[in-house]
């Protein structure tokens, strides 16, 4: 069953409080954030905020190091990751059409995550299917010779898998 | 067949990642269901390993006794090892890697192969031979004896003098001489003192260190226990990429193993030694392989080097003296302390004792790990044991050093190696990368890969690092773009020896090193770039220009083909290439059919 | 502390001369003393070593590498070279490198003339340039009502985050991200007005660059003193006139008074006031609420609570001494609620119509400023606040000759101060200026000896003992949040260690405040020497006065009689005090984190 916020809390916390024993208990941020990113997915800032007060550490300083380590997410990521090639081919193709129907569709900004966390918009380089411009890559696939109105239909293809797939999971479970 | 005629087996199958890639992980499968299915469970034992450093012949499966080593293995030569090999007696000719003959004290047992011809394991002497993660395994290859003897033996002192006489010198890249190392965090003030290992290894292509963890796990162990009793330290950290899920959970259960066999822990083996290692997980920063930086990321902040003195030997991890050495350099200890100083002292070149691996990839025909004594030559490595250039291709280079190193041409491939000859010869032999190129290798793209992984690892402490390596990149990039303009090499090579005498740490002192050396070895190849827009390799895709020969019929293929509308042309006629459209995707040259699009 | 032993003199070469030096330091502070004086960005003698500029390179023998002269020590024997061509080229790429990165906007920047980097570029010969490519591009910060944050000026020399940090323990800001895209911001790269920033200042005070300011209102202020229908009040602080002549060019200690009352009236104000009479005001108030508290009217220690920066700090980092600090308005505040109560009312005007200014040398003095809680009948006491630094360009932007101005008098009737409301700008001050009044209205005697020397001076934390009518006083001065933060932990211990405990926010008092003039072209921010100056200024003025206790201030007496009653009244209460809560985001001082 899907954890509830409050139970991730809990869990974070039993976590932080296996290293208050420790010497340089403040030394265990790292090893906290990887636990955090494992419950949560990413860094939240609430969760952050959690970890500052735990565990006594300034919340820049937990900033500065959630920051400077890329293994460390800063925003959700969704399930499906969209990548609009932005390559001269695909550009002249008209990608930017693409890229401005996938916005809309969503209604999120490039490096976004939609709020169901099912979609992350980024941009990428070339490809390396100029043939098929304009072309995006969702997840490892690529679809190409994309337009505006074929790019929402595919987008609205994978909700509607991921729906299912959602449904399927709830009924098991029962 | 008589009851008692049934033999025992050992099989090993490889587990490293090139391997699982090529399905190693159903191979295990497959294998328990036919032994199963024969009956023969009980006397035959599957054993993982790690990585066998044989990553292009994979999978690889390895039976013992007999050491025969099968390669390319599939699911459907299972039946037949099992039937032919392990109940007839009779090894697959046809799956076996089987070059030519040559004996070392370590390996006799790999020393059937051709790939293992000119190498000598030490730091790898066990892997791919012990299940890592069995303690009895590595007791029975007289894991835990070199510390039984220092803890019964030899005085923490006479550990230190050992390691020193022994001449072993760091493996994690400068090549500072460990015993050095030992005796200064020895005779610092100041308690507690720390242990580290440094197992965060991050040069693109380089996995020595996760394999000998994957594959030895209680080596680094037993090394780092002898390090803690000669330096009066009783805490150790290793410190290991979160991306090593494989290395870190062996490691979890070496030690783990360790503490209930007294071996770690407090009064080891009886004595009044006391010690502890505990897992620091790293976060993705190739920085944190310099040690200040490491330290300050097992302290829970930012990895960003600091100026050195006081070197870590007298304060380092939490202010304390820390004694750190990296995985390679750990597993060598039980070795020195077993088989003596002298006889380690004997191996290698004057500056350089004991042995190097070394992992080789790019165009050569074998791929994989290689430990080779110091002093043997580069072409050994990449034509005796490497098997030469692939595709019958041209040597044009071999990169050592990853990040950090520099491109040697052919006129250095008879250099012996080592920490000095190397530096010498221009690059370096940092923890032991080895990158051969070849003829279809642009080396001012290959200098601007290495500059691009280094300026984006930039910690962005130090003013030379952070914004020298960025207008480095630029000007490669524009060099590589065709914008290159008169007066760029010498200000490539102004700023990079800059930065490498006045950054703060290795990653900056280092970073220009991959353009420096092929500015020096190469340069005609960046004055081509500059000058005649030309890139001899055509790696470099901007100053590629398209033209269509008289081979045209004009069929059209490419003028439908081509993304942009670039190219114009009636049916049955020689077709036109409009480069001021073109955006040199290639797919006319992908297309055609007929040879007649010319491409330079 | 260095004994004379380990400070052994070592023989060392100098671009091939012979020097004796002082062993057991750096290679920068021996050539210091032998006359180099190395280029350097990221060094600060009171912020731990960064190394991170490069910018003070030299070579040693012996030495692949080049070697940064702040973070390596110098040993007997090293043979140095400061002038070799490469070193020298060095340097100078490195600060082409930082150049390359940092808008060039110099001659519209509020730092031309004063900037670290610039008279860098000059010094080290930068008249061509090679390397340009791209640049940062990043939000400038102006929520703040005291600081603004411009990333794009920022030359990541991290003095900023290590005075936040280990002077003041605040943390606010740190570096976040890494590499090229290396940016200096609060947590989260929340708006500065949402982080656990004190207002202090001192990323100002110690930056080389303009990427932290003062959110500056100079121009808005302009407008008002050329607006017929308003009045103009202003008040300036006592280190106002302590250090303002510095920003003339003149040496520091130059007490400035006279000068700055005939300054002010000429910018166009109307009333020119003191803030030392309401320093005086504030002693009255004070001395009477420790005196209830010592009598078992409230919780001791009292702590005081003249600083904006530590009231903010409070609030957020020490929320549970709120009751222990003085409900005493600061004198800035006590100043405005007067004008606009009693002042306005005598005078037949109407306090909307009234615009306070307050002349300080602190930027968290803005954020007060704003605080609902100080206000009086819906109106905020104080309008606007100017900087010291502000003031100064804007006699400069008037054309006044401040250098030839004839010293005027202050507005009465809040305009006389005591010694006492002088000394209020030092560490220490508000503590002395208390006890020598508490002393007297305790014994009713009064106290001969009004010069505490336990108190001067810029020890971290200075302790000392008063002993009133056989009862003994026990008190701490702590100046800088650190230290205030020492004092504090103590506190919460040992809560009856201490009666009395002074806090300023700023390393020195208000004299060492954010709105301080930046350091002059020889000189580092903060330097001790000048804030030593500064402070005998200040009680140079003090020592000459005819009265030095605040309760024998005519003036203040007379408010008391005419108007708010005596100490502590119903309406002293109303006009002069105020309260304080808790608030978010609640500080976190790290007793192991460092600045990394």
């Amino acid at each position: 069953m899907e954890q509830t916020l409050d139970n991730k809390q809990a869990e974070l916390k039993t976590f932080i409080d296996g290293f208050r024993d420790k010497e340089h208990f403040e030394s265990y941020l790292i090893a906290v954030l990887h636990k955090a990113q494992e419950i949560h997915g990413y860094l939240k800032k609430d969760v952050m905020d959690d970890i500052a007060r735990e565990m006594n550490i300034p919340t820049s300083h937990i900033w500065g190091v959630a920051t400077f380590y890329h293994y460390f997410n800063l925003k959700p990521i969704g399930k499906y990751k969209i990548s609009i090639c932005l390559g001269t081919a695909c550009y002249v193709k008209g990608a930017e059409r693409i890229l401005n129907a996938v916005k809309k569709e969503l209604g999120i900004e490039m490096g976004d995550t939609t709020p169901d966390e099912l979609f992350t918009l980024q941009i990428t380089r070339c490809l390396g299917a100029c043939g098929l411009a304009p072309v995006a890559m969702i997840n490892d696939k690529i679809h190409g010779e994309l337009t505006a109105e074929k790019m929402v239909d595919i987008l609205r293809k994978y909700r509607k898998a991921a729906m299912a797939e959602a449904a399927e999971k709830a009924k098991e479970q029962q | 067949m008589k009851k008692d005629d049934k033999r025992q087996y050992a099989l090993i199958l490889c587990d490293g990642p090139a391997c699982l890639r090529k399905k190693s992980k159903n191979l295990e499968e497959v294998i328990k269901q036919e032994l199963d299915k024969r009956g023969m469970a009980d006397r035959v034992r599957l054993t993982l390993s790690g990585c066998l450093g044989m990553c292009d012949k994979g999978p690889i499966l390895i039976v013992n006794p007999g050491y025969v080593i099968y390669g390319g293995v599939t699911e459907h030569d299972i039946p037949a090892i099992v039937e032919q090999h392990l109940i007839n007696g009779e090894p697959i000719a046809r799956l076996e890697i089987n070059e030519d003959h040559l004996f070392n004290r370590f390996f006799r047992v790999f020393g059937d192969v051709g790939f293992f011809g000119k190498q000598m394991r030490i730091t790898l002497r066990n892997c791919g031979i012990i299940d890592p993660e069995k303690i009895d395994d590595y007791l029975s290859v007289r894991g835990y004896e070199a510390l039984a003897k220092v803890l019964t033996d030899i005085s923490p002192e006479d550990v230190v003098k050992e390691i020193k006489k022994s001449g072993l010198r760091g493996r994690g890249g400068a090549g500072y001489p460990t015993g050095i190392k030992w005796e200064l965090t020895r005779k610092s003030e100041g308690s507690p003192k720390y242990v580290i290992c440094n197992a965060d290894e991050g040069d693109p292509g380089a996995f020595m260190d996760r394999s000998a963890i994957e594959g030895d796990p209680h080596t680094v162990i037993e090394g780092m226990i002898i390090g803690g009793y000669a330096t009066g330290a009783d805490k150790g950290f290793v410190y290991i990429r979160a991306e090593y899920p494989l290395a870190i959970k062996r490691l979890e259960k070496a030690l783990g193993e360790a503490k209930t066999h007294g071996f770690l822990g407090k009064n080891i083996m009886g004595s009044d030694f006391s010690f502890d290692i505990e897992i620091k997980l790293g976060a993705g920063a190739f920085v944190c392989g310099e040690e200040t930086a490491l330290i300050h990321s097992i302290e829970g902040s930012r990895g960003m080097p600091r100026p050195r003195p006081p070197f870590p030997s007298v304060s380092g991890l939490f202010g304390k003296p820390t004694l750190i050495n990296n995985v390679e350099t750990w597993a060598n200890i039980p070795v020195i302390i077993l088989d003596g100083a002298d006889w380690f002292s004997s191996i290698g070149t004057e500056t350089s004792k004991g042995t190097k691996v070394f992992a080789v990839a790019g165009k050569v025909k074998n791929t994989g790990l290689v430990e080779v004594p110091m002093g043997t030559t580069l072409r050994e490595i990449i034509y005796d044991i490497a098997g030469g250039i692939a595709d019958d291709k041209k040597f044009k280079a071999v990169q050592t050093g990853g990040p950090s190193g520099g491109c040697l041409p052919e006129e250095y491939l008879d250099t012996k190696i080592d920490y000095e000859s190397l530096s010498k010869a221009g690059s370096i032999m940092g923890s032991g990368g080895m990158i051969v190129i070849d003829e279809d290798s642009c080396m001012v793209n290959i200098s601007k890969f290495f500059l691009e992984f280094t300026e984006n690892e930039s910690c962005g402490k130090c003013t030379p690092c952070r914004e020298g390596t960025k207008r480095m990149l630029e000007i490669l990039t524009r060099i590589t773009d065709g914008k290159g303009e008169e007066g760029d090499i010498e200000k490539l090579e102004r700023l990079g020896n800059m930065i490498k005498k006045a950054s703060l740490c290795g990653l900056g002192q280092s970073a220009p090193n991959p353009v420096l050396s092929t500015i020096k070895n190469f340069r005609e190849e960046y004055e081509e770039h500059i000058k005649e827009k030309k890139c001899r390799a055509s790696a470099c895709i901007a100053l590629l220009s398209y033209t269509i020969t008289d081979k045209c019929i004009g069929c059209m293929a490419c003028r439908r083909a081509c993304p942009v509308n670039a190219i114009s042309g009636e049916p049955k006629v020689k077709h036109v290439v409009d480069k001021t459209r073109c955006v040199k995707c290639g797919l006319c040259f992908n297309i055609c059919k007929f040879d007649a699009i010319d491409r330079r | 502390m260095e004994t004379i032993a380990e400070k052994k003199m070592i023989n060392v070469t100098v671009n091939n001369k012979p020097y004796k030096v002082g062993g057991n330091q750096t290679i920068m502070q021996a050539l210091d003393e032998v006359g180099f004086r190395i280029p350097r960005l990221c060094y600060h003698p009171k912020l731990s070593i960064e190394g991170a500029c490069r910018v003070c390179i030299v070579e040693v023998e012996g030495m692949r590498n080049y070697v940064a002269s702040c973070a390596f020590p110098i040993l007997e024997g090293m043979k140095i070279r400061t002038d070799s061509n490469d070193v020298r080229r060095a340097r100078r790429d490195i600060v082409e490198l930082i150049l390359d990165n940092h808008p060039e906007d110099c001659h519209v920047c509020e730092r031309d003339g004063n900037c670290e980097l610039q008279r860098l570029a000059y010094s080290m010969g930068i008249r061509k340039r090679h390397f340009v490519g791209e640049k940062k591009h990043y939000e400038k910060d102006l929520s703040s009502p005291s600081v603004i944050r411009d990333p794009n000026k920022c030359i990541l020399c991290g003095r900023c985050v290590r005075m936040c940090a280990e002077i003041q323990k605040v943390s606010a800001l740190r570096y976040a991200h890494r590499g090229f895209h290396t940016v200096v911001m609060p947590a989260y790269n929340m708006p500065f007005s949402e982080s656990v920033c004190t207002a202090c200042g001192q990323c100002i005070s110690v930056c080389p660059t303009a990427s932290f300011v003062e959110k500056g209102n100079c121009m808005e202020l302009f407008d008002k003193l050329t607006n017929p229908d308003i009045i103009k009040i202003v008040q300036i602080a006592p280190s106002v006139r302590a250090s303002i002549g510095e920003a003339f060019n003149l040496d520091p200690g130059r007490a400035m008074e006279g000068e700055m009352a005939a300054t002010l009236r000429k910018l166009g104000f109307d009333y020119v006031f003191d803030t030392q009479f309401s320093a005086d005001l504030t002693i009255m108030e004070e001395a009477s609420e420790f005196l209830d508290r010592l009598q078992g009217k409230g919780k001791l220690p009292m702590i005081t609570s003249c600083s904006s920066a530590w009231m903010k700090c409070m609030e957020q980092f020490y929320p549970d001494l709120i009751d222990n600090v003085s409900t005493c308005k600061s004198p800035m505040s006590m100043m405005g609620s007067l004008i606009k109560t009693h002042f306005a009312a005598k005078n037949n005007m109407d306090p909307k119509k009234i615009f306070t200014v307050a002349v300080m040398c602190c930027t968290a003095k803005k954020y007060e400023a704003q605080r609902p809680e100080l206000q009086v009948d819906e109106m905020n006491p104080t309008d606007m606040v100017i900087t010291t630094r502000e003031i100064a360009w804007m006699i400069k932007c008037a054309g006044i000759d401040f250098l030839r101005i004839k010293p005027e008098k202050f507005d009465t009737p809040l305009g006389v101060s005591s010694g006492a409301g002088v000394i209020f700008g030092v560490t220490g001050g508000v503590m002395e200026a208390a006890l020598r009044t508490a002393y007297e209205l305790y014994t009713g005697e009064t106290l001969m000896d009004i010069e505490m020397n336990d108190l001067r001076g810029f020890k971290g934390i200075k302790e000392g003992k008063v002993v009133m009518d056989g009862k003994e006083i026990r008190i701490a001065v702590a100046h800088g949040l650190g230290n205030a933060n020492e004092v504090l932990e103590v506190v919460r211990k040992e809560p009856d260690r201490y009666h009395f405990v002074e806090i300023m926010g700023c390393p020195g008092g208000c004299i060492g405040g954010g709105g301080q003039p930046y350091a002059n072209s020889n000189s580092e921010p903060l330097n001790e020497a000048c804030l030593k100056k500064r402070a005998e200024a200040l009680y140079g003025l003090d020592r000459t006065r005819t009265i030095r206790r605040s309760h024998e201030n005519p003036d203040v007496q007379r408010i008391y009689k005419e108007f708010l009653g005596r100490p502590l009244s119903a309406l002293s209460h109303k006009i002069l005090h105020t309260h304080y809560k808790a608030k978010e985001p609640r500080g976190i001082i790290s007793k192991e984190t460092k600045v990394r």
